[in-house]
């Protein structure tokens, strides 16, 4: 059973630095550029990544993801695929936790039961499902049970309540949405987000992840002053929209991720 | 039970997955469950202003100063009760059962929509909600929430697809003549489901003061349960009508089924008359075989969409797959979970209706009875007739006619080559 997620947090917090999360989607822009997207963006300094699983109805995404998962889908891909280039990544990089991040449908007809078992061969560290709220937490526990992580969100509007009852299920770390809105919107307010991960790290010692609204290294240094670690989706997605080759997705991948990990550093030496 | 032996084929492939049900008026329970379907599907996000709702609601749903406010709208000024009218013509032309229509397509703005949408203003209005979002296919749930909202005095923003906004544009320029605010969605397919995720996308954003009426049995608990609760006055209000005008109950219901709110509306009164028997009639488009169709339970396969577990169209990465119905408003490729749980349960049978169908029936009506039926009822009719020929003189089928048709007066015209 894979321990990459607490291993990463406890090697960060020993080293004293803030993870760095970013979000790709699983076949954007180019199905063969994945896996070498993903070295990439290690090299330029992740600490774990997230891929996204692309959905035809991403209800809790902005115009950058939709269009992003729209592409992936038409060029076919699916979980399958996407766990085959997760065990492809591992080959040579056995150390970098990775999460999936996606909706219930596409695992719901794939079956509860073979995504929990290939998840786990594959190397997949946690996954990450927007519309699976603690309490339907039951449908996806075979993850549970074969060693994947059940990452949460939190949001603003989550209350007292229920954040003990996510509390008590949640696995890997909680990921903070930093505002009431959908990915990639431009709302972040730095000392709401501090009073918000203070207060949901008072009641235990998992590590608190912050995305939405994280696009690049002004706000990502901004929001690691509170939390463990920072995703950045949109902002990286759109940026690899750009690429029209592999060797330009790449360099697309290491220009944006380089200097936010650099950002990142230097403030926490600061 | 007399009527039982048409649907023997569908049943005996529904066995696999058969719910036995002794109360179906016990659905959903506490988290929003109809057996093994509903459930609250949605980012964490929007889960404690659905709590809010759930808690608000419950509380008004016992609360007979809700009721009775409730109860007056609807008789004042939606015009309720809506007759039931023997359709003697039609009848006699087919030869066989008797077709009774529910005539929800006289009420205010022409369908059983406001019926919901009267409901859920209410709730709004006194959870202090005053901006009010919704999604609308045809339109009709648009034009109903419209009224509702311009009779509140309450903001009111439409998402409705560009594909659907093009093929509705009467209901678009009422929308807009009642005050309501209609935002083109352009994602995906551009029709219903599309303008379902914008309208959550919106939710999410405006949460804290925005009130979002969901215009079908579909969604995340509570709505299938509220959504149900508003419509089954057609139910109740048509049980009762049979008892006193025909001293019994009819012998088969039949409604037509897009996300599945006027058909649970019709049916719910009636689950536990184990004797009357139910037929949904969903959308069969081009033909089921053609691929281009928006029948979820009846070619579809259980998933997850718009925060609940149901049958949905999907392709086998699980995508959802772009649906065809000539009504806008069937045009959906998933359904309530409470038709999901009817259909396992084999209570409610659901067969397709193709465009062509539909058609025929909205012309045989027309001419016979001097009824324009929306397109989405025309499916009903359709089905009625098809039963009507199947079963004796004697039987009685109560069709829910959902809709008037003076909104697809256009789309029929240009189906037939005639420009208006």
């Amino acid at each position: 059973m894979s321990q990459r997620i607490e291993q990463r947090f406890a090697d960060l917090a020993q080293a004293g630095r803030k993870g760095l999360i970013p979000f790709i989607s699983a076949g954007d822009p180019l199905p063969e550029a994945t896996v070498a997207i993903m070295h990439a963006l290690v090299a330029a300094g992740a600490d774990l990544i997230e891929l996204g699983v692309p959905y035809s109805d991403p209800v809790a995404d902005g115009p950058t993801i939709q269009h992003s998962s729209e592409r992936a889908i038409a060029r076919g891909v699916g979980i399958a695929q996407i766990l085959a280039w997760v065990s492809e990544f591992r080959l040579t990089d056995s150390t970098t936790p990775v999460v999936l991040m996606g909706y219930l449908n596409p695992i719901e007809i794939y079956g509860h039961a073979r995504f929990a078992d290939d998840a786990s061969a594959a190397g997949v560290d946690g996954v990450l499902i927007v519309d699976v709220p603690v309490e339907e937490a039951e449908t996806v526990t075979l993850l549970r049970e074969k060693g994947v992580r059940e990452i949460f969100l939190v949001a603003p509007t989550t209350t007292d309540r229920r954040l003990a009852a996510i509390r008590a299920r949640a696995e890997g770390f909680i990921y903070y949405v930093s505002f009431a809105g959908i990915t990639g919107a431009s709302q972040l307010d730095p000392v709401a987000v501090r009073a918000r991960v203070e207060h949901i790290k008072q009641g235990g010692s998992i590590p608190v992840a912050v995305g939405f609204g994280v696009r690049d290294a002004a706000s990502a240094v901004q929001v690691a002053e509170s939390a463990d670690a920072v995703v950045i989706g949109s902002a990286l997605v759109a940026k690899l929209a750009e690429a029209n080759d592999r060797g330009a997705a790449l360099a697309a991948a290491h220009a944006f991720l380089a200097p936010i990990r650099a950002a990142l550093d230097q403030a926490v030496r600061r | 039970m007399r009527y039982a032996s048409a649907n023997t084929n569908e049943q005996a492939t529904n066995m696999s997955n058969r719910i036995s049900v002794s109360d179906f008026h016990a659905y959903p329970d506490a988290h929003g469950r109809f057996a093994d379907y509903g459930g609250i599907f949605m980012p964490e996000t929007l889960m404690p202003p659905l709590e809010e709702l759930t808690a608000a609601y419950l509380a008004m749903r016992e609360d007979p100063a809700f009721i009775a406010e409730f109860e007056r709208d609807l008789k004042h000024y939606v015009g309720r009760p809506s007759p039931i009218y023997h359709a003697e013509r039609l009848s006699r032309r087919i030869g066989g059962a008797q077709i009774l229509l529910k005539r929800e397509d006289l009420n205010h703005t022409g369908a059983h929509k406001i019926n919901n949408t009267i409901g859920q203003a209410l709730v709004a209005r006194r959870m202090g909600k005053r901006r009010i979002i919704a999604e609308t296919g045809a339109g009709q749930h648009g034009v109903a929430t419209a009224t509702v909202c311009a009779r509140f005095g309450l903001d009111c923003i439409v998402y409705m697809g560009a594909v659907d906004i093009e093929r509705q544009k009467i209901n678009v320029y009422r929308m807009k003549l009642l005050g309501a605010k209609v935002v083109p969605v352009v994602s995906g397919s551009k029709t219903l489901k599309d303008a379902l995720n914008e309208a959550m996308r919106d939710w999410v954003t405006n949460v804290a003061d925005t009130f979002y009426i969901i215009g079908t049995v579909a969604g995340p608990h509570p709505y299938p349960m509220m959504v149900r609760d508003f419509n089954a006055v057609v139910g109740r209000e048509a049980r009762a009508q049979m008892l006193e005008e025909y001293g019994r109950l009819p012998d088969v219901l039949t409604a037509c089924v897009g996300g599945g709110s006027n058909a649970i509306g019709l049916f719910h009164a009636f689950l536990n008359d184990r004797e009357v028997a139910m037929v949904g009639a969903e959308a069969a488009g081009e033909g089921i075989a053609s691929g281009r169709h928006a029948a979820s339970l009846s070619a579809g396969r259980r998933g997850v969409l718009h925060g609940n577990r149901t049958y949905v169209i999907c392709d086998d990465n699980g995508q959802i797959t772009e649906t065809h119905s000539i009504s806008a408003g069937l045009d959906y490729p998933g359904v309530g979970p409470e038709h999901a749980l009817l259909k396992d349960s084999g209570r409610a049978r659901y067969v397709g209706i193709t465009d062509d169908e539909a058609l025929a029936a909205f012309h045989e009506l027309a001419r016979t009875e001097g009824i324009l039926a929306a397109l989405e009822s025309s499916h009903a009719v359709a089905q009625a007739m098809k039963l009507a020929r199947e079963l004796p003189k004697d039987q009685l089928i109560l069709c829910n006619l959902s809709g008037r048709g003076d909104k697809d007066v256009h789309t029929i015209a240009a189906r037939e080559g005639i420009e208006l």
